[in-house]
């Protein structure tokens, strides 16, 4: 396993400089400037601005400066936000998205597992019918309607919870962690459903049960243990999904993540912070993905021992 | 397990609900703490590299220029004294003195001088710091020259210090909007020796403006900011007036998303929202919501029209188009929030300038003008593409266009909606035929609309030139006269809209929701509102 971690690792970091270059000639090709504005800026102005960001070096003296740059680890100052470091904001961000996922995908764990196990155990009964129908839900109620309808339950129509925020208000987290840790829950619901059923058809819970071990030594010991592989597998990107995706979530709930700076760099032809939280991003898909694989190595016996 | 997963449950909503549930607004009364939903995070405060209005809003509060925007405006009274406490102008309108208020003191205590604005009049004019606005100053004498590099010598700007509390202003000609543009925050001081501690005079990226380094002048100081939470300015112990401020904080949230702000109004964590979700105006004027607010403002919706396009470029093509737009109609069943119709460009009423521009509706009118320019059974009309900005708004007012001239004409019209920036990018380099425009003043006089419209100007991106007009807008910018002027730029005005280069829609309103608790909150057709005269107060 820790061949593969190492391979794995040397394997990503021209995947990562792949990222950079592409993204760096893509962002060049979309229409636009960062300067770009309704009232617009006179060429003389547009000529100082150009000159203060390095803008007027050719394209190639730009990437050759971005790049040696960016493996020195400076990802620029913001063009959108003057006196702001990339860094900075994704630093600033980080920690918020970091814990809205976190408690997103405890909330997934917790009520998909469980309900995931229960439907597999009590397969065709209402006990499968009922989460495995609310599970269809969730998959298909995006989070853009999920969050509003929640928050006219919870905040206008019982004002039990606030509408916005992230932890200016007592209990403004409650909503926006349920809201985006439906959505996971209702897959991991699906997927632990079928992996359980896979393993109780096998020979080796036969044994368990034969051995006269008890119902949940059964499930927790022997079954669950290769029957939530695919839950494991699925973690990996879908944390790298939790971080890179929580923009509608941070939108709705006005919560000041990495999210929102990501897609409004964007819209803002923001570069230096396009190219940074892309990057940045990437870099969190390949490390989820490589931890998942770890994981879902480590929980199969075979090929634990064989590695 | 499941019995005590429920009885948690139950258990966490009885004790959130029962937990005592006080509301920002409601605890904000009493601590005189105002909570502003200020559209997006701002790119900074830094007076002259910012340009947008939630940087004004917030701006507005931390930093103090010579005048400011009159609470109560009546006439010709617009402006009153800010960190000048009087000034006098000469007969022939170009020489200002301004005498500053002894007690005006940055919010380190230091005092406020005439050097202060002399030297942050040069830092916007300095070409290297990229500022975006330098053209606010531009009526000074020598203040372009300086800014494109012609002069090196800032001595020769008209702006002078004459002893620590006058400054003497020189203008190139009488401009009698310039009380007006002093109150815009690119004229606004920063505080010399705390930019030069974090970088130079044209540092764009200096730390000077962060909480713990940003002094200013204004009746706020800036407490905290976290990137795209919030804003907190606390009330400046060392302004001048600050007895008259009886705010304690100004929280300013970053709502970007119209819905959640509507919703945080209504939740009541916010006294006032930046804007509104255009299809509840409808809904709420039928409630008759008391929160909410629909107040003039000077800003034109237009379709800008290019004319060095083949087609476009024959002005019975532009009249045509225009005369078969019923404005009414569109006010009425589309935008639906008390826009007003607009037949010129400048927003009639703005300090007294009363155009007396037509565009009639007359659909006979505008078939007759097609077939004069020859477009008949026989030589059809081409197809016209409508570009737009994606906004579901500017969506509905195309729609409505495109069926009007759809059935009027028989033109047929298609819709193109992109990418903000590529939207820009495309006005920019004239390929389109006929695009959605907006234009909001930058200060109270006609000419921050009939200037956009002079040959060779950034912003006019129509192609259209015509010396008359701006001949006519040059002369107005001579002569001190008000009522003279606004002959000359009537004039100019009718020409514009002859000549029809654009295509007035409507008059913007100002749409946003307040909360009775806010009082000192006066309807302001530019939307400047100075924090020192507002209050919270329950009725």
């Amino acid at each position: 396993m820790v061949a593969i971690f190492f391979r794995r690792i040397l394997v990503a970091i021209p995947v990562l400089l792949a990222v950079a270059s592409i993204t760096f000639f893509l962002i060049k090709i979309a229409p636009g400037g960062p300067f770009d504005a309704d009232k617009a800026v006179s060429p003389q102005v547009l000529k100082n601005l150009n000159e203060a960001y390095n803008l007027d070096a050719s394209n190639w003296e730009q990437y050759i400066d971005y790049m040696s740059n960016l493996l020195r680890g400076d990802l620029g100052p913001s063009f959108r936000f003057p006196g702001r470091s990339v860094t900075e904001m994704i630093a600033t961000g980080l920690p918020v998205t970091f814990e809205l996922a976190f408690y997103a995908i405890l909330i997934a764990l917790v009520m998909g597992i469980f309900s995931g196990v229960l439907a597999a155990l009590k397969r065709n009964t209402f006990l499968d019918f009922i989460p495995m129908a609310v599970a269809m839900i969730g998959i298909c109620v995006p989070t853009f309607l999920m969050g509003p309808l929640l928050v006219l339950i919870f905040g206008i129509n019982l004002e039990i919870l606030p509408v916005s925020g992230w932890g200016q208000l007592p209990g403004d987290k409650i909503l926006p962690s349920l809201t985006l840790g439906f959505a996971y829950a209702a897959y991991i619901a699906r997927l632990s459903r079928g992996g359980m059923l896979e393993v109780l058809n096998q020979d080796f819970i036969r044994t368990a049960r034969a051995k006269g071990l008890t119902e949940r030594m059964v499930v927790v010991k022997h079954a669950m243990q290769g029957g939530l592989i695919p839950v494991v597998s699925f973690l990996g990107p879908a944390i790298a999904g939790l971080l890179a995706g929580s923009f509608v979530v941070e939108t709705i709930f006005q919560i000041p993540g990495l999210g929102r700076f990501y897609v409004e760099a964007a819209f803002n032809r923001d570069y230096t912070m396009i190219l940074g939280t892309t990057i940045f991003f990437s870099a969190m898909i390949v490390f989820f993905n490589l931890m998942s694989d770890l994981a879902a190595l480590w929980l199969n016996p075979r090929s634990r021992d064989a590695s | 397990m499941i019995k005590k997963i429920n009885v948690l449950s139950i258990t966490l909503i009885f004790l959130i609900g029962c937990s005592e549930n006080i509301s920002p607004v409601d605890s904000g009364l009493e601590n005189q703490i105002y909570h502003h939903g200020n559209g997006s995070e701002p790119q900074g405060i830094d007076p002259h590299i910012v340009t947008g209005v939630p940087e004004h809003h917030i701006l507005i509060s931390l930093c103090e220029g010579l005048t400011i925007p009159n609470p109560n405006p009546s006439g010709s009274d617009g402006y009153i004294p800010g960190t000048a406490e009087s000034w006098t102008i000469s007969d022939d309108g170009k020489e200002y003195i301004f005498n500053l208020n002894k007690n005006a003191k940055w919010s380190n205590g230091e005092p406020v001088t005439a050097d202060d604005f002399v030297w942050s009049w040069k830092r916007i004019l300095t070409a290297s710091l990229g500022s975006q606005y330098p053209d606010m100053l531009y009526y000074l004498e020598g203040a372009y020259e300086y800014h494109n590099g012609l002069i090196d010598n800032f001595d020769e700007v008209g702006v002078k210090a004459l002893d620590n509390h006058t400054l003497k202003v020189n203008l190139k000609n009488p401009t009698p909007f310039f009380i007006g543009l002093l109150s815009h925050y690119s004229t606004w001081p920063v505080h010399k020796e705390t930019v030069l501690k974090h970088g130079d005079i044209d540092d764009r990226n200096g730390e000077w403006t962060r909480p713990g380094n940003f002094v200013c002048n204004g009746p706020f100081q800036l407490k905290t900011w976290e990137l795209n939470n919030k804003i907190v300015v606390e009330k400046n112990p060392h302004y001048y007036d600050a007895s008259m401020v009886r705010l304690n904080e100004i929280h300013y949230y970053p709502v970007s998303n119209v819905m959640t702000e509507d919703r945080m109004f209504r939740a009541g964590q916010l006294h006032l929202t930046s804007s509104m979700p255009t299809q509840k105006c409808p809904i709420y004027i039928e409630e008759k919501n008391p929160n909410l607010k629909i107040d003039p403002y000077m800003g034109t919706y237009f379709y800008r029209i290019n004319t060095e396009n083949e087609t476009l470029s024959d002005v019975r093509v532009r009249k045509a188009l225009a005369y078969s737009i019923d404005r009414q109609l569109l006010v009425d069943k589309v935008t639906q929030c008390g826009q007003i119709p607009a037949y010129s460009f400048t927003p009639p009423g703005s300090n007294g300038y009363q155009p007396t521009t037509e565009i009639p509706y007359d659909p006979v009118l505008a078939k007759q003008l097609l077939a004069e320019a020859g477009y008949s059974s026989d030589n059809p009309f081409p197809k016209l593409e409508i570009l737009f900005n994606t906004n579901e708004g500017h969506r509905k007012v195309a729609l409505a266009i495109q069926q009007m001239w759809q059935n009027e004409l028989g033109i047929e019209v298609e819709l193109v909606n992109q990418d903000w920036k590529v939207y820009l990018s495309r006005e920019m380099v004239g390929d389109f035929q006929i695009s959605r425009a907006g234009w909001i003043g930058d200060y109270e006089d006609p000419n921050t609309f009939l200037d956009l419209m002079r040959p060779n100007r950034g912003n006019n991106k129509t192609g259209w030139e015509n010396m008359d007009f701006d001949a006519l807008v040059e002369e107005a910018n001579t002569i001190n006269d008000q009522e003279k002027r606004y002959e000359l730029l009537y004039e100019a005005e009718k020409i514009l809209i002859d000549n029809m280069p654009i295509i007035p829609l409507y008059t913007y309103v100002r749409v946003y929701q307040l909360s009775p608790d806010v009082k000192g909150f006066n309807p302001h057709i530019l939307d400047h509102h100075h924090p020192k005269f507002i209050y919270l107060e329950r009725d």
